[in-house]
This record gives C-alpha cells, sequence and structure tokens, in this order.
C-alpha cells in the first residue's frame, strides 16, 4: 500500500485505536512558555519542526536556539511532561540540528507579543538614519542599524551591549523614553 | 577517513571550544562592567554548547563508550587537542579579547568551510555554531578596535597582547596528517587555504586598530597534537576537580 494511503487509513482509524491525536499534541505544545521569555510558547519560537507517531506514544523534533542556551534541557522537561499529561507518557524528543534554527521561525503573533513584553522583536532594525555615520570612523562596522524602541517608537536608540539577559538578546537603550529594552536578534 | 583520525579532528574543534569557554568563565563576576561580565559569559556558553556538540560525537565515533563528560572531564592535558591560543591565561582585557579575536576569526572561516562536509553531522554543527560565532568575531574586533585605536595605555596593551599571543595563533593554520586526511574525505577544512582570508581579515582591522602586524612569523605548535604549555594543567585541574574528587557525581 503507498505510504500516503496507509497514513491516511492510519489517521481515519486514530480515534478508534488510541492513537495519539497530533492536534492535541500541538495545542499542549503550544501552551508551554519559553522558559526565559514567557510571552511566547516554543511553537511561537519555532523550535518545535515536527511531531510524528511512533508506536503508540508520539516523537517531538525540536531544534535548540543557541547552542548552549540552559533552556534547552528544561523545554525538554517540559514537553515531556505536558505530552504525559494527556496521556502519552512515553513521548520521545529528539534533537534535530539542520537545518540551524533561525528567529525567521519566529511566529508573526510571536513577535508581536514579544513587541509588547518590551522585547524589541528580530527584524524589526531599520537601516541607520544615525546622526553619525561609523562608516567613516570605522569602515569595519556597518553603518548603525537602528532598533525602534519596542515601548514608544522612538528611534533615538543605542546599543549598550551587543549580550543581554540571555545570548539572544542584545541591550539597548530608548534616549527618548529613558528606558532600557532587550532586542531580540536576527540569528 | 579513518574513524581514529576522525576522533582526532573532532577533538580538536571540541577541545578548542570547550578550553577558551572555561577561560572566559574565569571572568565570571570580575568583569570590568557588568555587561561585558555578561557577554563575556554569553560567549562562553555559546562556545561550552558548541563544544558540547563536537565531544558527543567525537565519543559516538571513538566507540569506546564515553560522552561529552567523560571526554571532557576524565582526560589528562596531553589527550587535549586544542590550540596553544585557546589555553593562554586571561591577563588583562585586551590580552582577552585579542586572544578572542585572533580565535574568532579563525574559527569563523573554519566552521563556514565545514558547513559543506560531507558528514552531514559535521555540517549540522558548524552551521548551527557559525551562526553564533558571527557574533563573538564583531565583538571582538570591535573591542581590538577601540582598545587599539584608544588612549596610548590602551594602544599600548592591545600591542603588546597581540605581539605575545601571534606565536600562538600560526597553529591554527599549519595543517597536520589529519587536517590532511579530514580535508581529503571532504569532511574537514583546508586549513592552508584559510591562511590568505585570515590574514586579510585580522590584517584589515589591526591596521584600522593603528596595530602593528607582528613581523616575526614563527608559529609555536603542538597543542592540536597534544603537547601544551603549561597553562592547560592549571585550567583543567578547576575544569575537572569535582569529577576527580567525586567521580559520576550529579546534581
Amino acid at each position: 500500500m503507498p505510504i500516503d494511503t496507509q497514513r491516511a487509513v492510519d489517521e481515519a482509524a486514530a480515534p478508534d485505536r488510541g492513537v495519539a491525536d497530533l492536534a492535541a499534541v500541538w495545542l499542549a505544545l503550544a501552551a508551554i512558555p519559553d522558559p526565559e521569555i514567557p510571552v511566547v510558547s516554543i511553537v511561537d519560537l519555532g523550535i518545535v519542526r515536527a511531531v510524528a507517531r511512533e508506536g503508540a506514544g508520539v516523537v517531538v523534533r525540536v531544534t535548540p536556539t543557541y547552542s548552549g542556551c540552559p533552556a534547552t534541557e528544561l523545554i525538554f522537561g517540559a514537553i515531556r511532561d505536558s505530552l504525559a499529561a494527556i496521556g502519552l507518557p512515553d513521548a520521545r524528543v529528539e534533537v534535530q540540528l539542520a537545518p540551524a534554527w533561525t528567529t525567521d521561525w519566529i511566529a508573526a503573533d510571536g513577535k508581536r507579543r514579544l513587541r509588547e513584553y518590551g522585547i524589541a522583536p528580530p527584524g524589526s532594525a531599520i537601516p541607520g538614519v544615525a546622526a553619525i555615520d561609523v562608516r567613516g570612523i570605522s569602515p569595519l562596522r556597518a553603518a548603525g542599524v537602528v532598533v525602534p524602541c519596542p515601548r514608544c517608537g522612538s528611534t533615538r536608540t543605542r546599543l549598550t551591549a551587543q549580550f543581554g539577559s540571555t545570548a539572544c538578546k542584545a541591550l539597548y537603550r530608548c534616549d527618548e523614553c529613558l528606558e532600557p529594552f532587550d532586542y531580540f536578534k536576527p540569528h | 577517513m579513518k574513524d581514529t583520525d576522525r576522533f582526532e579532528f573532532l577533538l580538536r574543534f571540541g577541545d578548542s571550544a570547550l578550553v577558551l569557554a572555561q577561560r572566559l568563565s574565569e571572568w565570571v563576576g570580575k568583569g570590568p562592567i557588568v555587561e561585558e561580565d555578561i557577554a563575556l559569559t554569553n560567549v562562553g556558553l555559546d562556545l561550552v554548547g558548541q563544544a558540547r556538540m563536537w565531544l558527543s560525537c567525537a565519543g559516538e565515533v571513538e566507540g569506546r563508550g564515553r560522552d561529552e563528560d567523560a571526554l571532557a572531564f576524565r582526560r589528562d592535558a596531553h589527550e587535549f587537542r586544542n590550540a596553544l591560543l585557546v589555553e593562554q591565561p586571561n591577563g588583562g582585557y585586551a590580552d582577552t579579547m585579542a586572544r578572542q579575536f585572533l580565535f574568532d576569526h579563525w574559527h569563523l572561516l573554519a566552521l563556514k568551510a565545514m558547513e559543506g562536509s560531507r558528514d552531514e553531522r559535521v555540517a549540522a554543527i558548524a552551521a548551527k555554531s557559525a551562526k553564533e560565532v558571527a557574533y563573538h568575531v564583531e565583538r571582538s574586533t570591535d573591542w581590538v578596535i577601540r582598545l587599539g585605536d584608544g588612549t596610548d595605555v590602551s594602544h599600548e596593551r592591545m600591542q603588546d597582547a597581540i605581539d605575545g599571543l601571534w606565536m600562538f595563533a600560526g597553529e591554527l593554520l599549519l595543517p597536520d596528517a589529519v587536517d590532511d586526511a579530514a580535508a581529503r574525505a571532504g569532511i574537514g577544512p583546508d586549513l592552508a587555504a584559510l591562511a590568505s582570508p585570515w590574514r586579510e581579515a585580522v590584517g584589515a582591522a589591526l591596521a584600522e586598530a593603528t596595530i602593528a602586524v607582528p613581523a616575526d612569523d614563527w608559529a609555536q605548535r603542538g597543542g592540536r597534537q597534544g603537547r601544551h604549555t603549561e597553562h592547560l594543567g592549571h585550567l583543567l585541574a578547576e575544569l575537572q576537580f569535582l569529577q576527580r574528587a567525586y567521580p559520576g557525581a550529579q546534581w
């Protein structure tokens, strides 16, 4: 039997045979917050790459964000716990390295929530309109891109540090509303 | 490529990342300002993550049941295959940044070259790491320029740092039989081919930093073959203490 046909049969028969309901799995995963930025879920972040049936259980394929991200182990544990809670105690989490995670995988809705939370989302930087063109001083440094303040929208902001409270964020400061803020770096 | 060579090849990347991460972690709580403290820690964290991927892979290739932890915590200095450059002491901030700068530029070139590796796992680890190292390069280059083209004092310190570390950087570009085997198999980078882009990138940044490129290109080698400077043993004593004192301890 061709694989597609087999899958169709499996899915049609699923409710009767006690096979994992993949939609329910995705729903459960979408409720798991990122431990460091709880306003987005692990699904919003785009790190859940695939969910597939495996025997009576499921396997969840996850692509970690940064190699050294300390939240990774915690996230794997949270996935197993929340799937156990919907009757899938044997769910397996598998690391998928390639293709490497990119901030392009963060859903539009996730980006909106990041901004509301006070984090300038990746891709919000705009071409430099900086008062000082740094290219004249330093040809190696790109003419400063500007990251608008997620609170007041001002473009009068500056980089304080290339790394913030987590590897994925840079530290900025707004000269208009004087608030510091994080920028989720494009990756 | 023989598995023994492949194991050596993977250790070199894993050990350099691990040892440099350990050096950077020595700055935790002592950075000149809090932002720098955090940045150094984050760079170190990226490198620990990369070391774990390389060493896990190495352990599997070796096939003797050693995992990333066994390789990191239960090998002696002569079994480490990191470059001599990364085990050099932190010194002052200029020394730490100069060491990072010389390594980062090589690291990025090597990783980029491996993105097309015939070994899919090597290609995946390299592609993931390269994205992180691109930020490391930007940061260390920025500091070399700021300090080099800064005050008289900062300039002198950066020049001294580059002069002192230069003899340890050349090793990164000198292939041996293992590197040649990896390059021939299409798994690892052709190190000799990285020399010219490395010199170009490092030279351009040093010129902007008003730092003179050292005239003497003599290179001390041996780290990647297991012959280290006296500093590595001390570093490992700290890194490995817990697992040596309490083998198998978990938390």
